[in-house]
Parts: C-alpha cells; sequence; structure tokens
C-alpha cells in the first residue's frame, strides 16, 4: 500500500498497513527533499524511504451554494493552512468551488471492500422500497 | 508496502490465502467483463497494478517536463494577454502532474519517490518534450498539434478500467481543450499576418508534425504492451488507430490555419476508411526514448534545479506547520 496511505480510500488502506510510514519519516526525514536525496540508494523493493513529512490530505469541494462538498481529489500538505491553499489552486483554478474541505487521509474511515456482500444489505426481494414497485397507481394523476 | 512487494506473490501461500487470491481474481475478471471500474482497494493482479503505474507515472512525469518547453517563452511573449495564457497553461500542466501522481500513489508508489526517479533519469516520459521550442510560432503549434494528439490519447482514457486514472483525465481533458484552442488561435494569427510570420508558423508545424504522431506510440505490431491493456480496458483503442483518428482531423484543421501539413503521403484509405500517412522515423523516437534527444539532459538537469532550489521552501513550511501544532499543544 502506498506509504501515504491511500488517496481514494484512505481509512484502513492508511493507517492500517503502514500506520508507521508517516511517523518515522516525519522524525528522521526532514531533509528528504534536499539536494541530497538525488543521490540517495536505490530502492528495488519499493518507496518505503524518502517519506516526505508532507502528509496526505482529502479535498471536497462545494461547486455552488445549496449543493454538498464532493471529493476532487487529494494532495500533500505541511498542515491544514497550507493544504487549503494548496487545494485551492490545485482543484479550482476555473472558478469550480465557493467553499472547500480538507481532511488528514488517515482521520476517514471506510468500508472495507473485502466484506461487500456483508455490509451491504442484498437489495434482492426489497423492491417495494421504491415507488416504482408499486404500479396500481399508474394513470392517476399527481401519484 | 509497496507495488513491487506485490508482484512477487510468495509462492507459498496458506490455503485461506490462496482462496482469497482466487476470490480476488474472479471479483477483477468480473469487474473488467462488466466493463465497470477497478477501485484502489480492490485484488488486482500483480501486472495491472505495474502497467498502470508506469503509464500513469510516465504520464505525471510527461506533464511536469512539458511546462518546461513553454514556459521557456512566458518572458517572451508577444503581448499581456499571452504572456497570462501561456502561464495559465503552464500551471494547467503543472496541476495535471499532480492529478496523476495522486492517481499513481493509489497504486503504492509515493510521490516522492516518483519524483526522485524522475531527476535520477530513471523514469520516462513522452518524447515530445525534448525537443526544443525554438519560435514563438511553436507554442501554437504545441498547444495545436501535441495537445491536440494528447486529447486524442486522453479522452478514451477516461473511460479507463482504473477509476482514480479516469477520473484524473477527465479533468484533465475538461482543461485540455483551452490548451488546444489557444494553439490554434495562435497559428492562426501567425498565418494571417505578414508573410515572415507565415513562414514561422509554417516551419514551427513542419518541426511539430511527425514527433506529435510519434506521441501515439510505436506501430501496433511494435508495441507489445497494447494487447493486454486492451483486455484490461485501460486502453481503449490501438495506437494507429488513434494515430489515424488525428491525421484525419489534422487535415481538415490545417486548412482553416491556411498552412500544410509536410506529409505528401496522406490519404483516406477508401477500403479501410481511415487515414494514413507517410513513413515515421521510428529509429529518432526510440534514440529520443533513450535519452538521447536534443533536449532530454537539459529537461531533467532543469526539474533537479527546480526540486533543488525549491528544497528550503518545503523545509520552511514543515518547520512552520510544527512550531503551530506546538504552539497549539502548549496552550
Amino acid at each position: 500500500m502506498a506509504p501515504h496511505g491511500n488517496p481514494e480510500a484512505p481509512a484502513s488502506a492508511a493507517s492500517e498497513i503502514n500506520r508507521e510510514a508517516p511517523k518515522v519519516a516525519a522524525t528522521t526525514n526532514v531533509d528528504s527533499t534536499t539536494a541530497g536525496s538525488v543521490s540517495a540508494p536505490d530502492v528495488t523493493s519499493g518507496g518505503a524511504k524518502e517519506e516526505s513529512p508532507w502528509s496526505l490530505w482529502e479535498v471536497f469541494v462545494r461547486s455552488s451554494r445549496g449543493l454538498s462538498h464532493v471529493h476532487a481529489g487529494s494532495l500533500h500538505a505541511p498542515d491544514a493552512a497550507m493544504a487549503l491553499r494548496n487545494a485551492r489552486d490545485l482543484y479550482t483554478r476555473r472558478n469550480e468551488g465557493v467553499s472547500i474541505w480538507v481532511v488528514p487521509a488517515e482521520a476517514i474511515s471506510s468500508s472495507d471492500p473485502d466484506s461487500k456482500g456483508s455490509f451491504f444489505e442484498s437489495p434482492q426481494g426489497k423492491d417495494y422500497r421504491h415507488a416504482t414497485y408499486y404500479t396500481k397507481s399508474e394513470g392517476v394523476k399527481h401519484l | 508496502m509497496a507495488s513491487q512487494n506485490l508482484q512477487s506473490v510468495p509462492a507459498e501461500l496458506s490455503p485461506e490465502e490462496q482462496e482469497r487470491e482466487a476470490a480476488g481474481e474472479a471479483y477483477f475478471d468480473r469487474i473488467i467483463s462488466e466493463d465497470s471500474r477497478i477501485e484502489p482497494r480492490d485484488w488486482m493482479p500483480a501486472a495491472y497494478r505495474k502497467t498502470l503505474l508506469r503509464q500513469i507515472s510516465q504520464h505525471a512525469h510527461s506533464e511536469i517536463i512539458g511546462m518546461q518547453p513553454e514556459a521557456n517563452w512566458i518572458t517572451r511573449a508577444p503581448s499581456l494577454k499571452r504572456k497570462s495564457i501561456l502561464m495559465a497553461k503552464v500551471q494547467d500542466e503543472a496541476g495535471h502532474g499532480l492529478y496523476l501522481y495522486s492517481a499513481a500513489e493509489t497504486l503504492g508508489q509515493s510521490r516522492d519517490q516518483m519524483m526522485e526517479d524522475l531527476i535520477a533519469g530513471k523514469a520516462r516520459y513522452s518524447s515530445i518534450f525534448n525537443y526544443p521550442t525554438i519560435s514563438w510560432a511553436d507554442m501554437g503549434a504545441i498547444g495545436w498539434l501535441v495537445d491536440g494528439a494528447a486529447i486524442c490519447n486522453q479522452v478514451p482514457l477516461c473511460r479507463a478500467s482504473y477509476g482514480p486514472y479516469g477520473r484524473a483525465m477527465v479533468r484533465i481533458c475538461k482543461e485540455e481543450s483551452f490548451h488546444q484552442r489557444q494553439g490554434f488561435e495562435i497559428l492562426l494569427e501567425l498565418s494571417n499576418g505578414t508573410p515572415a510570420q507565415k513562414q514561422m508558423a509554417q516551419d514551427a508545424v513542419n518541426r511539430w508534425y511527425a514527433p506529435s504522431l510519434m506521441m501515439f506510440g510505436p506501430p501496433d505490431d511494435d508495441s507489445p504492451n497494447s494487447k493486454q491493456s486492451m483486455a484490461w480496458n485501460i486502453k481503449r483503442f490501438s495506437n494507429d488507430e488513434l494515430r489515424s483518428r488525428f491525421v484525419g482531423m489534422m487535415v481538415e484543421q490545417v486548412r482553416v490555419l491556411g498552412l500544410t501539413l509536410p506529409d505528401k503521403d496522406i490519404r483516406f484509405n477508401e477500403e479501410t476508411k481511415k487515414w494514413e500517412h507517410g513513413p515515421l522515423d521510428w529509429n529518432e523516437f526510440k534514440e529520443v526514448l533513450a535519452g538521447r534527444g536534443p533536449c532530454n539532459s537539459q529537461r531533467v538537469e532543469r526539474r533537479r534545479e527546480a526540486h533543488e532550489n525549491g528544497a528550503w521552501v518545503r523545509e520552511a513550511a514543515v518547520a512552520y506547520a510544527r512550531k503551530q501544532a506546538q504552539k497549539e499543544n502548549a496552550a
């Protein structure tokens, strides 16, 4: 999994699988982005080193008044204030929003895709939850 | 942890693990056959992950390196309007790179690692950005031909089977159409200008035509990964198919520009109903891709400089964030 967690399904992917990674990065690798990074040893087994101390944020944008905030994407930032500014520059260059939320990716909990079957109740045999189930009223006005 | 680890599935799996793998594979196959979308936490074959990671990261690098040939003309744009437009376009390219790095990160590679591969010269990006931009008309030709080819390539990618990639492409395609139109307008204006200006436009089209056709990748019979990518619904059309479509569009559009394409062999094949073009120099393509193009080392060097020169900003931002957090804790 991504060392920074998974922007698309950040919750347990980010925190379960690689809970240690961001912390290690933040304390030991402050200068990971300096000139020296180029000469750092090659990684053959994956991106476990050179963690950026910029953590992952999920961005939600309200496109206009009256609508919900919708997930727009993710970005890296050192803190919430910078995350908001980066989100503005990255996701609203063309007036796409009137309000932005940024949420640390690791703060999001999500349903586990492995339990698709059991977590979401089967809709089978539950047609009666939909208006289209009731056909006898067809042709009756305003119903 | 990282994608590479996932690709080397241990030979000995416990029965439960084997069962989970088999179930994952069956689920994956069903999603693909239904032409639905794979999301990051779904089970996916290691080769699928690897292919996507390669394609998306190369695509991201192309956007980032692609800022350079155009940024070259920001200070010399012929008017304030053109300068503003060019800056907006280059800013878009940076944005596109970031959307794509995000998509690639969902596959298990960190952005820092990808960035490092790029400045170490280990990563590939589109060969087109290794050609120099020697006149203002090149801004027009890049917008019209290069971004035009990119759009042709990218519109079908909006339906790529990997969700995050498709979503990034939707966003990118929306923004690219402005890029192509502004390029077309630059060429049209030059074409309607003085004879020297028209010549400059024609010269730019002459130089960018063949490299832009090669952006679609090698011919189908020399494109080993294409078949599998199409079976996985990552690619929707073959390289040659897209190239032929692109040629057809350009034939129409170049007339409006009052210019010509430097290709005497362009014709519409009545039998196949496809546009055909003259031979392309695939040796040149391979040379440029292998790092021996006109500007390869300059592009990577510039990227490294920018990355290193920006280090203090990134560090300062982290130091500030830490200080603020400490203050909050103390309060």
